[in-house]
């Protein structure tokens, strides 16, 4: 099992804050594609536009990174601060 | 003296204490900048934003941030205070303070502070306008091209 959090837009688009799905092993671009295979409206929203990064265990990553089952994933949408 | 502050109160009575504290070292220039909600997104009258982060992650970036400021000027101290929650139109949003030995530091660092925390710390904006809609703020191509004048990842 993984937990992926969903952030801003996001969270609210597709009505979820956080879930639980099954994993055993992958990469945050295998758990994307498994994501976006859910529907067409998944694949639009989690389309390469609206995702601005995404965090393992609390730590942004910049290039695809293994998952491991008991990780904490988070999906940020772009970000608009200050 | 370099930290950062997430926080859902209002920062404004701080201000003359951590202008006293960042001037310790001795610095020959001082630059805040505070950020306020303005009253309208184009033309639209807004009535408040409410901002979300993410805990311990919003913070991290940040800090890379600020460390990303120190590699390229030389300055003393940098701070950041960051509201989240919901904030009216008028109130302060966030405070960045930077002083150095020479304003040219003081004043590019701080440009670059708020650059980057437009476009790479995890703060995501709700608009809630007069009229009772509401809509998630987009990140915006002009403040992706301001940090582009940096040219650091």
């Amino acid at each position: 099992m993984i937990k992926i959090y969903y952030f801003g837009f996001l969270k609210e688009i597709l009505s979820i804050e956080e879930e639980q799905i099954e994993w055993s092993e992958g990469n945050s671009e295998t758990l994307l594609t498994l994501l976006r295979s859910r529907s067409s409206f998944w694949a639009e929203s989690l389309s390469e536009q609206n995702i601005f990064r995404i965090a393992i265990n609390k730590k942004i990553i910049y290039q695809t990174t293994p998952i491991i089952p008991g990780d904490e994933v988070a999906i940020l949408p772009p970000v608009t601060g200050g | 003296m370099f930290w950062v502050k997430i926080q859902k109160a209002s920062f404004d009575d701080e201000i003359p204490k951590l202008d006293q504290q960042i001037q310790q070292n001795n610095c020959g220039a001082l630059v805040s900048f505070k950020g306020i909600v303005r009253g309208y997104d184009e033309q639209e009258p807004l009535s408040y934003l409410y901002l979300e982060h993410f805990p311990e992650v919003t913070e991290q970036e940040i800090k890379r941030i600020l460390q990303g400021a120190q590699e390229y000027w030389t300055i003393h101290s940098a701070i950041v205070i960051h509201r989240i929650g919901k904030l009216n139109v008028g109130e302060n949003i966030v405070l960045v303070m930077v002083s150095a030995s020479h304003r040219k530091a003081a004043f590019e660092a701080s440009q670059f502070i708020m650059d980057y925390l437009k476009t790479e710390a995890p703060f995501w904006k709700k608009e809630f306008f007069q009229d009772g809609t509401s809509r998630w703020v987009k990140a915006k191509e002009t403040d992706i091209e301001q940090k582009k004048r940096w040219q650091v990842s």
